[in-house]
Formats: C-alpha cells, structure tokens, sequence
C-alpha cells in the first residue's frame, strides 16, 4: 500500500439538470474512490452519466448534492481560482475532440498549461518540447492542428496534459474518433504513462480500449452498475493490483 | 495574473483577422485623428493669438474719431472729426502714459530704382516703435527731430523692403511716394501676420515714416483741423491698470472735444489686447466644442469596439472553456480579452493619430495656419484611446471570465 487516502473520492455524488420543469438526474448518489496510480476505464451506455461525472473529477463542474475530494482537498471548499489551479497543477484533461487552439502550432498548444502555472515550472520550452517528444511527435512541433492526422493532434492533447505534470489524467472518450490502430497506440501511450505512476481515468465504449485499463467501471443511470478489477489485462500491474482491485 | 500569455493571445487574436480588426477600429481611428486635429487647432489658434497679445502689446490704447461701442467690431472708423496733434501731446502728459503717438495712415505707391510697391505708408511719432513694439533689424528708427523737422525718411517692414529693393540693400537707398523723394533708414523685425486663419494682413507689409512729413507731403492736411492725426496710440505704464487708463484718457479726451456730459463721445478707445483676448476665449470654447464632438466620436468608436469584443467572446467560448479547463484563472481570460480591446483601441489610436497628423498638415497648408502637434495631444489622443480600450474592453472581458468552464467547453 503506497498511499491509504484514495487520490480521488466521491460520496453520494449526484448531478441533477433541470429544463424546465423536466428533471435529468445525471448522477444519483455516486460513491467511488480512486487510488494513485489506478488505470480506470469508465463504461456504460450513453447517457448513464459518464461525462457528468469526468466533468465533476475534473473540477469543471459542481455537483448538485454529495462530496467529493482530490488529493485529499474536499472541492466544495475551493474558490474559483483554486479550482483553476487544480485543473493546472494536478489534473490533465484529454478530450474526444482534441479542443486544440486552431492558431496556434503544437509546441504552442502544449506549452500553453505552462504558461498559466503559478508554481515555478522551469525551463517551459524544454518542457513542452519534452513532453511532444515523449508522445513522438518531436519532429512535428511547429505544425498546427490542421496540419496533423487525427491521432497525432490527439497526442499534442495528451502532451499538453501532460506538460504540467499531473497526477491525474483524466480522458472523455479520446479514441471516440480515431481508428483502431490509432486507438492502439493511444492507449499504449497512456498505459505507459500509468506505469511511470500518472493514475488515469478515461472512458469508453470500447471493450478495446477499456482492456488496458486495470479497473473497469460500468454505469446506468447515473450509477455504478459494476466495479472490477479487470480479468483479461495483459501484463498485469502488481503492485497496483491491490488498490485497483477492491470492490 | 499571467501577463505573458494575456498579451500574447490578444495580440495574436488581433492579427488573425486583420480585416476585422481594422473595421472595429475605424470608430477609434476616426475619434483619435479628430481628436488630435481639433486639438491642434485650437492649440494653434491659442498660441497665434498668444503671440499677437504680445506683438500687439497688452497696454495699448487706440483712440479712433468716430461713435463707436467700446470694444466693438467696427474698427474701420476715422469717421467723424479727426485728432489733433495737440491732443496727443496732452495725452503724452497723462502721468501714466510711457508713449504716445499720433497716426496717420495711406495706401500709397512707393517706387525704388529697381521696383514699384504698393503699400501702408504710416505717418507717426518718434514714440510709434515703442507703442508698437516695432524694433529695427537693421538702420534706425526716426528721431523727435526728424519728426518735428519733417524729414523724408522711413523706416520699411520686412515684406515692403523685400519687394521695393529685390536685390537685398536698401539702407540708405532712396524711394519714391507719390513722387516725393524717401530715405530708407531701417528695416524693421518681422511680426508676420495678424488676424487668424490666414486671412490677416501682413503687417510687414508696411512702411513708417514721420508724421508730419506724411501729412505735409503725401495725405494732405485736414479741412477742420490743423496738424491733425486720424488715430492715437498710447502705451500705458506697466502695473497700471489699463481699464483705468482708458477711462481717464475718455475723460481727457471729452474735455478736449469740448463734449457736453451727457453727450455721447464722438471718438473711441480701443484695447486690442482686450478683443485679441476674447477672441482667444472664442477661440478656447470652440476648440473645447470640437474636442467635445471629437470625444463623442470616440465613444461611439468605443461602441464599436465593445460589440466586437462581444461577438469575438461568443465565438471563442469553446477556447475560453479550454482555456479554464487548463488552467486559466477567470483573471486570466479577464486580462486576455481586456488587452485584446486595449491593442485594438491603441493601435487605432496610433492609426488615427497618423492621419490626424495628416490632417493637421493639411489644414495648415491650406489654411496657411500655424499647425501644433505637442506631445500633450499625442498624449491626450493615446491615452483617449487606451482608456476607451479599457473602458469598453472591461464589460466583455468580465463576461469572458465569469464563463463556467463547463458551459463554456460544451458551447459550439
Ligand atoms: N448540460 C446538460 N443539460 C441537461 N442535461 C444534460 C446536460 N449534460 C448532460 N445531460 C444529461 O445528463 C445525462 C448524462 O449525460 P452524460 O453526458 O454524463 O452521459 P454520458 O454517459 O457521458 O453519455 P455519452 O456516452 O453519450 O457521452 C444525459 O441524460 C444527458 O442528457
Ligand atoms: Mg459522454
């Protein structure tokens, strides 16, 4: 056991929206822990809720009732500048659609996190250049968005969560528009990653790409339908095995 | 707050649609360069009148024949019974009175051996120079004895020497006025024009010449009065006050026009430093009035430009989401997008301060007049902009950050 207090923690989590007079519980009554350096794939139908509930790990969102704590901070107690902070300094966000800044090229974009950390972070071109070589993508730094392939600008985005060196990466469905070898790679990107101790978080509908997770969870409605640890992963973590497969 | 990243992507935003960018700033590029025209008229016209006070003088009195309002517009006078030079002599004893001069003045044909020149043959006193803060360049000024001998010589203005002797000498040199024989003497300093807008007279176009002399030989006595003059120019001590000096020369000049009281006067005296001075007022309030217009203008342009930054935070809601979701703090994006209006009005600013330039260098050459470009309106016409910037870049910036992150990253 490396750490006791689980790096992300939801109690009877809920995230209802209102349209009218229409009520969408998004989330009903979440409770869920995530230890440090746990590989966690996030399943389930569509609309079970598995967005509301990246958005609320990722301090994008509030939740409507319920409690939840990263790094042992509880989120309800922060101000928006913290919450800003947090997002800068601890977590790292991949999205399905890249959200790269058209303008700018993939040094740019990735050193574009640096730039609003209020720690001192180094050398920030170093860095940047770092992280866009780690992804394999050192050749292709000055190239904008539009003058790169689908998996390749999805790696500017995992190198640009990556650039601050975050203990948390949090990704919506960022294989949801590449094509199965390109999934493969991503994945194995962030398999990497999980073994130099990032915890990752990333959902799917792919069985695919849920395998290389060594923790599945499925939703419906807005709950946790099932919780496990996964039976097929090749390779297996040990010495996360134990955190990652608790109920 | 980041300012690198802030000033960064503002400036980035700015140029990647420059065309827009130019539309947006048309209102603040117009506002800037009236500003700065207005300004600089009104400076220009300021400093012309200043100028003309002091050529002028501020403690002289013109006494003119003829019933006029004190102070008023009719000037062209000398109607009624002209002065005598008697009464310049009493005025000349007036304890407060430095110099006094008569004055007698004509449109004349001057011919020397090289040309021929129209031009405003006065005829004064040895006290002329001094009550007009005229001072020779080159040569002298007239002697009392020269005047009260009737001596022909004179003195010339620049514009008249110029045109009279092409050739450069005209000390010594000897001129024709209605064929009386003249010696140039001096050449006075120039005093450039007077009136505003280009439309004064040259005073250097002028040549000054003992009284007695012009009347005796070139204007020709008066039927009723003897040895007389058709104007009176006194220069008033310094520190005395000059409202107090014109009343007491009116009273003086009553009791010698033999005016019963009650009776209204029959000449006039006139403070040209005065009237230069309102209409240095008018002067004042009109520029204020354009600077005014000038200033609305710029609001307008600040309009112009907050709707911009309004449409320019919709569309870019999805970065801004990204932004947060990175980790920009709502300061962040604050300062982002209030840069972007600030370099928007600034570069405006500079854009229209250019052509404002442009625009003071075309009046001056068309109007003929003085052109001031201080760095005060430099300043004033940037820091216009900037602050229009600031004042109507605020708004949308404040909504920009106050974006949830998670709104704004769904948003399309
Ligand atoms: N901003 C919103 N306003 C109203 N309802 C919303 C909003 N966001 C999500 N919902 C609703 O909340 C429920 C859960 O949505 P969520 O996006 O979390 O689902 P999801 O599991 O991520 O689905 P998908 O697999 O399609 O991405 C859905 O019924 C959805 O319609
Ligand atoms: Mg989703």
């Amino acid at each position: 056991m490396t750490e006791v207090r689980p790096i992300i923690s939801c109690r009877n989590l809920s995230k209802i929206y209102r349209m009218g007079d229409q009520e969408v519980r998004a989330l009903d009554g979440v409770d869920l822990d995530i230890h440090a350096g746990e590989f966690v794939a996030i399943m389930g139908p569509s609309g079970s809720g598995k967005s509301s509930l990246m958005n609320l790990i990722g301090a994008l969102d509030r939740p409507t009732s319920g409690e939840m704590w990263i790094n042992g901070r509880a989120l309800s107690e922060m101000s928006r500048d913290e919450l800003a902070d947090l997002r800068n300094e601890t977590l790292g966000f991949v999205f399905q659609q890249f959200n790269l800044l058209a303008r700018q090229d993939a040094f740019q974009n990735v050193r574009l996190p640096l730039r609003y950390a209020r720690k001192d972070v180094g050398d920030i071109d170093a860095r940047a250049k770092e992280c866009l070589e780690l992804v394999g993508l050192g050749t292709r730094m000055d190239h904008r968005p539009m003058q790169l392939s689908g998996g390749q600008q999805q790696r500017v985005a995992i190198a640009r969560a990556l650039s601050n060196r975050p203990r948390i990466l949090l990704a919506d469905e960022p294989t949801g528009a590449l094509d199965t070898k390109t999934t493969d790679e991503i994945m194995h990107l962030m398999q990497d990653l999980n073994r130099q101790g990032i915890t990752v978080v990333v959902i799917t509908h792919e069985n695919e790409v849920a395998g290389y997770a060594s923790r599945q969870i499925h939703f419906r409605d807005g709950r946790i339908e099932s919780d496990s640890a996964n039976p097929d992963l090749e390779r297996a973590t040990e010495p996360r095995q134990a955190a990652g497969g608790r109920t | 707050m980041k300012v690198g990243v802030a000033t960064s992507s503002a400036t980035e935003a700015l140029f990647s649609n420059p065309m827009r960018s130019l539309l947006t700033m048309l209102g603040i590029i117009i506002g800037v360069a009236s500003v700065m025209v207005m300004m600089s008229i009104g400076e220009g016209a300021k400093a012309q009148i200043e100028a003309q006070i002091s050529s002028v003088g501020a403690n002289v009195l013109n006494l003119q024949p003829g019933n006029m309002n004190r102070g008023g517009r009719n000037q062209g006078g000398g109607s009624g019974r002209p002065f005598a030079e008697s009464d310049v002599v009493g005025i000349g004893e007036l304890p407060f009175v430095v110099a006094a001069t008569g004055v007698l003045s004509q449109q004349a044909n001057a011919v020397s051996e090289e040309a021929n020149w129209v031009t405003n043959i006065q005829g004064g006193d040895a006290g002329f120079f001094e009550v007009n803060n005229w001072r020779v360049s080159e040569g002298r000024e007239f002697t009392v004895q020269e005047v009260q001998g009737g001596a022909a010589v004179a003195v010339l203005g620049k514009t008249a020497a110029a045109n009279l002797f092409p050739g450069g000498r005209a000390i010594g040199e000897r001129i024709r006025v209605n064929s009386v024989p003249i010696e140039i003497i001096g050449i006075l300093e120039s005093k450039g024009q007077s009136g505003g807008g280009g439309m004064g007279m040259d005073r250097d176009d002028t040549m000054i010449a003992p009284l007695s002399m012009v009347r005796n030989r070139i204007t020709g006595g008066n039927r009723w009065v003897s040895r007389h003059v058709s104007r009176i120019q006194l220069l008033v001590q310094d520190g005395y006050d000059v409202m107090q000096a014109q009343e007491e020369v009116t009273a003086l000049m009553r009791e010698r026009r033999k005016i019963t009281p009650g009776d209204s006067d029959n000449f006039a005296v006139v403070n040209f430093a005065d009237m230069i001075k309102q209409r240095a007022a008018a002067a004042e309030t009109m520029s204020m009035l354009l600077a005014f217009t000038a200033a609305v203008s710029l609001i307008v342009g600040g309009v112009g430009v907050m709707n911009i930054m309004l449409v320019s935070v919709t569309e870019r809601t999805r970065e801004i989401g990204l932004r947060m979701a990175i980790g920009a703090r709502g300061g962040d994006i604050l300062l982002q997008f209030l840069f972007e209006a600030i370099a928007l009005c600034t570069l405006g600013g500079l854009i229209g301060m250019a052509l404002g330039w442009g625009g003071v260098f075309a009046y001056a050459q068309i109007a003929n007049a003085p052109m001031m470009v201080s760095p005060v309106i430099i300043a004033t016409a940037l820091g216009a902009a900037a602050s229009v910037g600031v004042i109507f870049g605020f708004f949308p910036a404040r909504r920009a950050a106050q974006l949830d992150p998670i709104q704004a990253l769904r948003h399309d």
